[in-house]
């Protein structure tokens, strides 16, 4: 029989003014095995915890019950408070009487009721724990960065700082991401190249750094602390040791008209190709759908003038296994599709241009140099209307529901920039709300309207009409003044809706991360723990986790680095010793466990199991590794024959509870 | 092939000549129109609004005859269309609505929306094919700039109307094509033409009308092609003096050499 002690906690008046705490901590004293059972102001305080601890030496208890808030809170207080008094840890039970009790209920009686039952449940299933242990794991000392934009940048660059290497894969031929695109920076309007490119040659130049860029992915096996990463490192057809990046070949290569991804197809670019001047690696890469050499063997122009001899059209695809303790997830954003917003005519009209677009082309290194040119006729505009808001906070379907958060912004910038290089130019801007919560955000916003005369109407854009002249019909309602308005512009800018990375679903199932329904990843905690994935060892950085702009994504870039070099900076982790266990008496083998398992913990041996008539018989059994089982419990139910079990969590403890409750 | 027919009122009268090249044309491609005895008038806009029943009802009728006679029900005005679609659809997925109607018609067999609603347009395009309509043409319209004019009602709601691309529709232009044309494509061509307004506060009729045709005229069109007889009506009254425009059936009727041009009392 156990010796149990009961705590009740007031929590102040959140718990006391809704449920009868002595009655409580009285009714308690009585059911089976309590023998001690007190009530106190706040149990989590020093005063209060020391009242549990003397208890458990004084009354020599085996198990603790205490009655306060939601195991979220402070399991682990509580829990740390009876291993420090030198009990098992997980001989403490929690029930939760404020959240799922007094915060929701009014009337006391009830309130008071319904605690002594949830205190009752409890009661029952400290007679079933038994104590726990956590085991341990090493822990290899390298990370992972998937994703070599500003994001990937900033968490490889502080993870090398504290001292343990770290790998950066990114798909493009160089790291940099989207802000390399980008023109100026809000709300202080420095240069995004003058601030980004030294993070890039930083990261070129540490020693503990590598990148692979041009690489992807392939597969993640292991746990936390001890991944084993598959990348595939895409054949570029050329050397990288050998090639000296002086752009030799992307000046001679005779394929003159490859769409220029980097320039979104404003422009074109040869087959051998390196994507900007600043690019890191500066290595160059052939484009295999363009180049005539690597499609029908006539050309090599490139490896004829190539000096160093870097040129391999023999090259092949490699496969690099490597070991790594924690992994951080950094594949970033793209603007949506516009197919679903036709009525703006962005497929009609090579004058209708997303916000991207617009970077580019106002971006001294993009396809006009810098000079803002219309793209039909490269004139210059006039009247230039940013439609915000093309596919975000959209509820029809045909775009996100969410905010895609920094297109007021960048909005704002373009359009104050449109008017500070070309006074002459009227600009428009249709927004739903203008939200600028950031720091200097409102200020940047205010700027735009009231110095430089940014004409800012609150409504949405119907349609946009090509008109046989060339100019654009804007057809769009003033929901202020409560007019349609139609206005004839020269250029149209749409603020496309930004979502997550194409690569971000197929990697998340690799990862065993989760995802929300936009595919965003999801944190463990959405405030408490906002740059770890719920799946151990596993981190955020930047817009993978939600649309975030550049101060935020660095902030988070940092925080998630900090999460990493806690974690690698251990020789041994201790696990969760709640984890399922397979009975293999009764297991069949049916997969069932394996099927449903999110993190991949479930695997199958083959054990000899004495028979009858000392026959011997083989048969397929489930294994559970303990350090990558997260405890969620779905393998128990899913399991046909009850071969499954869950530590801290077993059928007989829970059912113990419930026939507690139902008494 | 044999489609069950609603012609519609206004196809009795002022737009004789579609219903009369729709069926000259249908007869040279090889395909019959069967028109539903006792059809009633579909109701126009008024049956679109989303809280009516009683107004439904008649095209719910022609649905359900149909649906007897064992045929795709084919229709050509762009109002009839968009009504009989959208009752049709209200039949087979409005539970409430489904029960009221059928409640109060008692039909012999309830009706749930199982006829397929055609447009004109649809049967050329899914069942003759571009292919032989263009084979069928004799007389083709080689040369001429023919903007085609969809107006609001024909495609939308899309999801409902499940014919074309509501912002970017091609079956039009699909059909001038294949008539030997030269279509021409103009923003305003799923634009509205003023409708019913014409009546209340005929200057706002007149606006819209003249936005289409000026636009399909800048793009460089000579004639306009359209299935609704409220656009023809709108566009011939508002902008005389711009493209002529008359219906896709009567292009049809002349590039396949039947008809000739028949005497149009629809202005």
């Amino acid at each position: 029989m156990q010796r149990i002690g009961v705590f009740v906690c007031w929590c102040g008046s959140n718990i006391a003014a809704t449920v009868d705490v002595e009655a409580v901590a009285e009714a308690l004293s009585h059911e089976p095995g309590v023998v001690f059972s007190a009530n106190y102001q706040y149990m989590c305080s020093e005063a209060g915890q020391n009242l549990i601890k003397d208890a458990i030496r004084d009354h020599q208890l085996t198990g603790v019950v205490i009655c306060s808030c939601s195991p979220r809170m402070h399991e682990q207080t509580f829990r740390k408070t009876a291993a420090a008094a030198g009990l098992n840890p997980y001989m403490v039970e929690i029930a939760n009487i404020r959240e799922q009790c007094s915060w929701i209920h009014k009337d006391k009686a009830a309130g008071t009721e319904k605690a002594i039952i949830l205190g009752r449940a409890a009661v029952a299933k400290v007679h079933l724990n038994a104590p726990l242990v956590a085991g341990e794991s090493p822990v290899t000392k390298r990370a992972l960065v998937i994703g070599g934009g500003i994001a990937g940048i900033q968490t490889a660059l502080d993870i090398a700082d504290a001292g343990f290497e770290v790998d950066i894969v990114e798909k493009e031929p160089t790291i940099g991401g989207k802000m390399t695109q980008l023109d100026k920076t809000f709300p202080t309007l420095d240069c995004a190249a003058c601030i980004l490119t030294p993070k890039m040659v930083d990261c070129a130049q540490d020693e503990r750094i590598h990148i692979y860029a041009y690489s992807e992915v392939e597969k993640v096996e292991g746990f936390v602390g001890n991944f084993t990463v598959t990348i595939k490192k895409k054949a570029r057809f050329v050397d990288e040791t050998k090639c000296t990046g002086c752009g030799l070949c992307t000046e001679k290569c005779p394929q003159k008209k490859v769409p220029n991804l980097f320039n979104l197809g404003l422009d074109t670019r040869r087959a051998i190709y390196i994507p900007f001047a600043q690019a890191v690696p500066k290595v160059a890469t052939i484009d295999a759908d363009y180049c005539n050499m690597l499609k029908n063997g006539k050309c090599g122009v490139c490896a004829k003038v190539c000096t160093a001899g870097a040129i391999d059209y023999k090259q092949t695809d490699q496969h690099i296994e490597e070991k790594y303790g924690a992994i951080v997830v950094a594949t970033g954003y793209n603007p949506i599709k516009l197919d679903s917003f036709e009525e703006y005519a962005y497929a009609q009209s090579p004058d209708v241009v997303t916000s991207l677009e617009f970077e580019r082309l106002t971006n001294a290194a993009g396809p006009t140099g810098g000079t803002l040119l219309r793209p039909s006729d490269g004139k210059h505009p006039h009247t230039i209307v940013f439609v915000q808001c093309v596919g975000s906070r959209d509820t029809s379907g045909c775009g996100k529901p969410y905010c895609s958060k920094i297109c007021c912004m960048y909005t704002a910038k373009h359009a104050m920039l449109t008017r500070d290089k070309y006074p002459d130019t009227e600009v428009y801007v249709f927004y739903i709300d203008v939200r600028t919560p950031g720091k200097n955000f409102d200020e940047f916003y205010r700027r735009a309207v009231e110095e430089y005369g940014v004409h800012y109407i609150k409504g949405m854009v119907g349609k946009v009409a090509p008109q046989a002249d060339g100019t654009l019909m804007v057809q769009a309602s003033d929901l202020i003044s409560n007019e349609q308005l139609h206005i004839s512009a020269d250029m149209v800018v749409l603020a496309a809706a930004i979502e997550p990375d194409k690569s971000a679903r197929p990697l998340a199932t690799m990862l065993t991360a989760s995802m929300d329904t936009n595919d965003f990843f999801t944190e463990a905690h959405p405030k408490l723990r906002p740059v770890e994935s719920p799946t151990a060892g596993i981190f955020l950085s930047g817009a993978c986790q939600g649309p975030k702009d550049i101060p935020e994504t660095v902030a988070q870039a940092g925080a998630a680095a900090s999460k990493v070099i806690g974690l690698l900076s251990k020789n041994k982790l201790t696990g969760n010793p709640c984890v399922a266990r397979s009975d293999e008496m009764l297991c069949n083998g049916c997969s069932s466990c394996e099927k449903v398992c999110p993190y991949g913990a479930i695997s199958y041996e083959d054990k000899e199991f004495r028979m009858p008539n000392r026959t011997v018989a083989i048969r397929r059994v489930a294994k559970v590794n303990p350090a990558v089982c997260q405890g969620c419990g779905a393998c128990t139910v899913a399991c046909p024959s009850g071969a499954m079990d869950l530590l801290g969590f077993s059928n007989r403890q829970i059912m113990a509870e419930v026939d507690a409750i139902c008494k | 092939m044999i489609f069950s027919y609603y012609p519609g009122c206004t196809l009795k009268n002022k737009a004789a000549e579609l219903d009369r090249t729709a069926r000259l044309a249908a007869e040279r491609l090889g395909f019959t129109l069967e028109e539903l005895p006792e059809w009633q008038c579909c109701g126009g806009v008024f049956s679109s609004a989303r809280d009516e029943i009683a107004s439904k009802l008649a095209a719910v009728r022609a649905l359900a005859a149909a649906r007897d006679a064992g045929h795709d029900l084919v229709t050509l005005c762009s109002a009839c269309h968009n009504v009989l679609k959208q009752a049709n659809d209200a039949m087979a997925h409005d539970a409430d609505f489904a029960m009221k109607a059928n409640n109060y018609m008692q039909l012999e067999t309830p009706y749930h929306g199982e006829t397929r609603v055609l447009h004109y347009l649809e049967v050329l395009r899914d069942v003759v094919g571009w292919d032989r309509v263009a084979a069928a043409v004799t007389h083709p319209l080689a040369g001429q700039k023919v903007a085609a004019y969809y107006g609001c009602l024909l495609l939308r709601p899309g999801a409902v109307m499940a014919m074309d691309n509501p912002e970017n529709p091609v079956i039009m232009e699909d059909f001038l094509r294949a008539l030997g044309a030269d279509p021409v494509i103009y923003p305003y061509r799923n634009e509205c033409c003023g409708g019913y307004i014409t009546l209340e506060d005929p200057d706002l009729a007149a606006k819209k009308s003249r936005q289409v045709a000026d636009s399909a005229a800048g793009f460089g069109a000579q004639q306009m092609v359209t299935a609704c007889p409220l656009c023809l009506y709108n566009i011939h009254k508002n902008a005389a003096d711009g493209p002529e425009i008359c219906y896709f059936t009567e292009l049809l009727a002349q590039a396949l050499g039947v008809g000739g041009k028949g005497a149009r009392d629809d202005q």
